[in-house]
């Protein structure tokens, strides 16, 4: 590479000192030269870029934003050109690039609809007179809690108000029928000892009991898929990572949960964090894969304590390391805060955000799986998608399946906000219909309008989908999805001009501004429903065709998820006459 | 009907038509064997593919989206359609996004083909976001012109790991607010540029421009039906690349390289693309 070029300007001491706090306990990464598959060629898959997002955070959390004298001496540290360091730094929502005049705390208040409909505005009015510095935020993944707060810290800690004066007790608590929630509420989260009490680590001694190839197996067999949202079956994912040649592999735990109305991952790794580690060491040792990330969304301060200090304390009792459990095969986790953008959800933006690169996603072809995180094979999942997995382990597919559907075995999470009797996180067999889960959550609160099925990237269902047995297939078939879990309910009080136009600024506002379509598609697409918000007028048919066409562009030429799925819920909103037709 | 003849040819199927091409070709090489034109705009014959435009987008059979000719290998047996309701449906999209936030008027490739796929930019609600940025004159070699920009990246690929590796510019902020940047957008004398141009070479709407062309323009005195091209060799050291020498009244107006030429592949160095500056 090049001699780099760096500004004149220089850190400070205390920048020099967030810097070094991150980088000095860094070892090189485990990166070796890989053919290239993305832009931000090979010559930069070296060394020590992969700290750049955490001495970012540590200058932010230090200093209150990156500052040009940050800025550089955080890239001639790492070796990354300022530039790039600078487009990176600039791609998140949490990291300020501009001198913010004060070193006050700043208070993130949600924004999206379950929060909207708990009275946000009222609580960032009184927020704003007791003279808080108040962001406005996309979801923050506490919708069954709203309005929601997350405060970022300035030389404090991040906190989550809500988590403190919280006791907290699972709607179902008690419910034999539980199965990934079982030991959520019941557990000491804090304590190896605790989760050993109630089952854990079992389903570890028999999967190295069982041997890599029969876990596999059994995954396969169990039928279950993916509940990251794409619902892509776990045992083929597995498999390939596992074929793939060479020691250089990873496990990816994906908690990143930024789609609006989605808080199952929060709640699961907060009070049942040991699950998470002990099945992602099954994934480990099942696929060969010998480094474990977990990548956590940054506002979620203490699910990511709790994953650290369960990690630490499995590392002690020999559960991670050189020799996992006597099984004489390597495996270990290391956590990766992300900084606010939901599209590091997506697979290859976040492995692009650990790498030290903007969170961009990749084209596929090819699949993680063979060029995952630095371009190496690569098993990621969602930690509900990998909580079931001790259950299988230990009880066997069939046991498995006695619960769910043929084609949707198992249960299913589910976030359910809003407008509903107690909101929560639930979790039912597939195949429960929605009204019947609607009932499990208690008396409506008001006349039910519509409900969002999974997520901003879902679609609006009206009262007549009550019937809908939730599973993948009857789900498919209504040109719905459940997505991740996502049953955000509203009643006919609420404006849903107003949610819906929010949710189309929210595609606008997350779009990593990569491809042509997306991009410019999902800024359109926000003007056109702003300007149908403030006509008062039933949309005009030109306006449909447009707001259509602009669809069908991003559904086919976006390169990933979020573009395909921008339109989705606005045009069933449409379709559904939830807005379009004047007041 | 195969019009590549090579060792290890894969066969795959462009609107009907067999086609051979070299393994390791793409779907848009396979749609230039057959005699296909394909839109093309972050897509650089010298450039990795970072196949963000999506303007070269096809269908291919087996696919649920339409996937980028410009970066996806071509596998035997591949059955592609070009000209299909849903490929000219995005490629008009894609045309008519760009057109509605960002000045193409200096991008002729773009605009003949916006015009062939019938892109209509001002259906859309009057008054919307675009790139609104000034134009940055920081120097005497070339000028940055944002407005201009329909976010490439080639830009960025040039004076990366494509060619100078420079790393000078990066795409900066996210969704609509991306911006090809230095960081914090420090002029760029103060960046890491060392004005090789290679970033002027590939931009395809004229978003970077000579200085020359620049005051040119603004005098409305740029005339390329009057200039001439004049092939030589630089001069400034041993290694030879060729420059392409454009003249207007007797005046050098910009300076290139061949983009097939086995030393430059169209990027040159300071000395080379604006030495004639100082002449
Ligand atoms: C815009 C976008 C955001 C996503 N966010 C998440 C997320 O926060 N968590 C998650 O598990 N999967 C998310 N996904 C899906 C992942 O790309 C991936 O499919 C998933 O992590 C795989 O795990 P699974 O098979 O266990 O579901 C997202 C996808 C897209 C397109
Ligand atoms: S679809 Fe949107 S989020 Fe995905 S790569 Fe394209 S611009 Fe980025
Ligand atoms: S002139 Fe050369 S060094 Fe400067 S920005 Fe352009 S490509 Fe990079
Ligand atoms: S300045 Fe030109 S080359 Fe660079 S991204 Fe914009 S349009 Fe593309
Ligand atoms: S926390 Fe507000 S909508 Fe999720
Ligand atoms: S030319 Fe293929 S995506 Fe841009």
């Amino acid at each position: 590479m090049a001699d780099l070029h760096f500004g004149e300007d220089q850190p400070t001491e205390a920048e020099r000192a967030a810097i070094d706090a991150i980088v000095s306990q860094a070892e090189a990464a485990t990166v070796v030269e890989t053919e290239r598959v993305v832009r931000g060629g090979r010559s930069r898959r070296r060394g020590l870029r992969h700290q750049l997002l955490p001495v970012l955070h540590s200058l932010q959390h230090e200093i209150g934003w990156i500052s040009p004298g940050g800025l550089n001496g955080a890239a001639e540290r790492l070796g990354v050109p300022p530039a790039e360091a600078y487009g990176v730094a600039t791609f998140y929502e949490l990291l300020r690039t501009t001198d913010p005049g004060h070193r006050d705390d700043v208070v993130h208040v949600c924004v999206d609809p379950a929060c909207a409909m708990a009275g946000n505005d009222d609580l960032q009015a009184s927020l704003e007179a007791d003279g808080a510095r108040v962001h406005a935020s996309p979801c923050l993944g506490q919708c069954e809690r709203a309005p929601a707060l997350f405060i970022q810290g300035v030389g404090r800690p991040d906190q989550v108000p809500a988590d403190d004066d919280e006791k907290f007790r699972l709607p179902q608590a008690g419910d034999p029928g539980l199965r990934v929630l079982r030991r959520v509420g019941v557990v000491d989260p804090t304590s190896l000892d605790s989760y050993r009490d109630h089952g854990g680590y079992e389903a570890l001694a028999a999967a190295i009991e069982m041997g890599p190839d029969a876990v596999i197996t059994a995954i396969s067999d169990s039928g279950l898929s993916g509940r990251g949202g794409a619902a892509f079956p776990t045992g083929i994912k597995w498999r390939a990572v596992a074929d793939e040649p060479g020691p250089d592999k990873h496990v990816v735990a994906n908690c990143d949960e930024s789609e609006p109305g989605t808080f199952k991952d929060r709640i699961v790794c907060e009070h049942d964090p040991f699950a998470v580690i002990e099945s992602m060491t099954i994934a480990g040792l099942a696929t060969g894969a010998p480094h474990g990330w977990i990548y956590i969304r940054g506002e979620y301060p203490r699910a990511t304590a709790r994953l650290e200090d369960a990690i630490a304390q499995a590392r002690a009792a020999g559960l991670l390391g050189d020799d996992v459990a006597g099984s004489g095969q390597r495996f270990d986790i290391e956590v990766r805060r992300g900084a606010g953008a939901y599209i590091c959800g997506e697979e290859t933006a976040l492995f692009n955000s650990i790498e030290g690169f903007r969170g961009e996603p990749r084209n596929k072809p090819p699949f993680p799986t063979t060029h995952g995180l630095f371009s190496q094979p690569t098993a990621i999942n969602n930690p509900e998608t990998l909580i079931n997995v001790l259950d299988i382990v230990i009880d066997g597919p069939d046991a498995y399946r006695s619960v769910g559907t043929e084609r949707s075995p198992g249960t299913r999470l589910f976030c359910l906000s809003g407008r509903v009797g107690v909101p929560g996180l639930y979790e039912v067999p597939f195949g429960t219909t929605l009204g019947e889960l609607l009932d499990v959550a208690g008396e409506p609160t008001g006349d039910l309008s519509a409900v969002l099925l999974g997520g901003a990237a879902g679609v609006f269902v009206g009262p007549d989908a009550l019937d809908m047995p939730l599973t993948l297939e009857d789900t498919r078939e209504a040109g719905a999805t459940l997505g991740s879990g996502v049953v955000m309910v509203f009643d006919d009080t609420v404006d849903m001009e107003a949610i819906v136009v929010r949710i189309a600024e929210f595609f606008r506002d997350e779009s990593c501004g990569q491809c042509v379509p997306c991009r410019v598609g999902t800024q359109r697409q926000h003007e056109v429903l702003v300007e149908l918000q403030s006509s008062r007028q039933p949309l005009a048919p030109q306006r449909a065709e447009l707001i259509d066409d602009m669809a069908l562009a991003m559904v086919d030429a976006s390169i990933c998820g979020l573009g395909h799925t921008a339109a989705s819920a606005v045009r069933s909103a449409l379709a559904l006459g939830l807005i379009g037709n004047s007041q | 009907m195969s019009s590549v003849i090579t060792e290890t040819a894969v066969t795959i199927q462009v609107d009907g038509q067999e086609v051979a091409v070299p393994e390791g070709a793409t779907i848009l090489d396979a749609c230039d064997a057959a005699g296909v034109e394909t839109p093309t705009i972050c897509y650089g014959p010298t450039l990795t593919p970072v196949n963000v435009c999506r303007v070269c987008v096809v269908e291919l059979d087996g696919s649920r989206a339409l996937v980028p000719s410009c970066s996806r290998p071509a596998e035997e047996g591949m059955v592609v359609h070009t000209d299909s309701e849903r490929v000219r449906h995005s490629r008009k999209m894609v045309l008519e996004f760009l057109a509605t936030g960002v000045d193409v008027s200096q991008a002729d490739e773009l605009g003949q083909w916006a015009e062939h796929y019938g892109a209509d930019p001002d259906r859309y609600v009057p008054g919307g976001e675009t790139m609104d940025e000034p134009v940055r004159v920081q120097d005497n070699l070339y000028i940055r012109d944002y407005d201009k920009c329909v976010l490439c990246y080639r830009c960025v690929e040039a004076c990366g790991d494509d060619a100078q590796h420079t790393y000078a510019i990066s795409v900066a902020g996210r969704g609509f607010g991306a911006r090809i940047s230095t960081e914090f957008d420090v002029t760029l004398p103060d960046s890491a540029c060392v004005y090789c141009g290679n970033c002027v070479a590939v931009c395809p709407t004229n978003a970077l421009q000579f200085k020359t062309e620049f005051d040119l323009r603004q005098a409305d005195d740029w005339r390329p039906e009057d200039q001439t091209v004049t092939q030589t060799v630089c001069s400034y050291c041993g290694v030879g690349c060729n420059l392409e020498l454009h003249v207007q009244d007797n005046q050098i107006v910009k300076c290139t390289s061949p983009d097939d030429h086995d030393v430059t592949k169209g990027n040159l160095c300071i000395k080379g693309r604006f030495g004639w500056n100082y002449v």
